[in-house]
């Protein structure tokens, strides 16, 4: 009986989350490219979710929290995908998501925004920024980037998979980001 | 009855380069398919690519060559079928030798691979990326790769024919040290 006196009280607690609007997901998506030999290969994460909410009058009180399931990596083989979900890539037993948290928006003007977060991966966390672009489609708002990233600082590709030579260091994380409008 | 007339030097370098090169890349594919993934079968791959659109390169200047300067005629002694054979070898190897690495940049392609010749010159992709279209690529890559290899042990076996049984010296008008005079 006591537990059912708190609900109240959390659904206090739970009521501003509440007004931040979950993704689109149907709308959004989130790829990379990543390159070997200078061979560019696309990839992307099929499932995501998360609540982002920005108002594009005030970009600077906006708040972003995503999470991707690292098994939902998709690659051009089904060999590439074996391969991406062992240990010495994702290593998605152990970590089965990766997660992005902004920490500031910066209204750069022009619909630019400069979004600095924390991102996590494989247990990671580093410092990543980068200018985004922002716009209004009917009642969506959408957010677009490419996020450079080191595979490395992730500790993504260990192993021999380490070498640069074989595949570059840089990742280019590029994603589409849809927010339905905001209540 | 022995022909003195030999290929243009430019045919004779393209022909041993190009049968050089397209052994081995088929050897290098044969190795390289069956490897575990890993950064060296990268590596291997790319190589396998570049090696296979050079010889693409090179057959289109051989095709030119052969086109600007006819190629000897056939010893004399050849009767009607064994000039179809040799006519038709020859077409089924300049066939292949263009069909091999063609399928080759279009399975890349359909893979999502794209070519990036000697990690400079990005190829434009022939399909968009689909992995079905890709595996059956694949199957078509490999199946006219073993028809090429039947097709060359072909032309050895005639060559080693048109020497030792015809005792033409025919082998000399493709031979890189010039006829035995």
């Amino acid at each position: 009986m006591k537990q059912l006196r708190l609900i109240p009280a959390a659904l206090l607690l739970v009521a501003p989350l509440l007004q931040a609007a979950p993704l689109d997901t149907g709308k959004s998506q989130i790829n990379f490219t990543m390159k070997q030999l200078n061979v560019p290969v696309t990839g992307s994460f099929k499932k995501f979710s998360g609540t982002v909410v920005l108002d594009l009058k005030k970009p600077e009180t906006g708040k972003a929290d995503i999470s991707i399931d690292t098994a939902s990596i998709s690659l051009p083989t089904a060999e590439a995908v074996g391969e991406a979900k062992k240990a010495d890539w994702f290593n998605v037993a152990k970590f089965p998501s990766a997660r992005f948290v902004s920490s500031s928006i910066k209204n750069l003007g022009g619909g630019k925004l400069q979004v600095a977060g924390k991102l996590t991966i494989k247990g990671n966390t580093r410092d990543v920024t980068a200018p985004f672009t922002a716009r209004q489609e009917g009642a969506l708002t959408v957010v677009e980037g490419v996020l450079p990233v080191s595979r490395l600082a992730y500790k993504i590709g260990e192993g021999d998979w380490a070498d640069t030579g074989t595949v570059a260091d840089e990742v280019q994380i590029k994603f589409k980001v849809a927010i339905p409008a905001g209540k | 009855m022995k022909s003195s007339e030999r290929y243009s030097s430019p045919a004779i370098a393209l022909h041993w380069l190009i049968a050089g090169l397209i052994i081995a890349t088929f050897i290098w594919g044969l190795v390289v398919s069956d490897m575990p993934l890993s950064p060296a079968k990268f590596k291997y791959i790319a190589w396998h690519k570049w090696a296979g659109i050079t010889v693409l390169a090179l057959v289109a200047v051989r095709l030119l060559v052969r086109l600007l300067k006819r190629p000897p005629a056939l010893p004399a002694h050849m009767n009607g079928i064994e000039r179809v054979l040799a006519h038709g070898g020859h077409l089924a190897l300049y066939l292949l030798m263009f069909a091999v690495p063609l399928t080759g940049w279009l399975m890349s392609s359909a893979y999502g691979f794209p070519v990036v010749l000697f990690k400079v010159v990005q190829l434009p992709d022939l399909v968009a990326q689909n992995e079905q279209l890709a595996a059956t690529l694949k199957t078509v890559h490999e199946t006219l790769n073993w028809i090429m290899a039947a097709c060359v042990a072909g032309h050895v076996l005639a060559a080693i024919k048109h020497h030792v049984i015809d005792k033409d010296g025919m082998l000399y008008r493709m031979s890189l040290r010039g006829p035995r005079q």
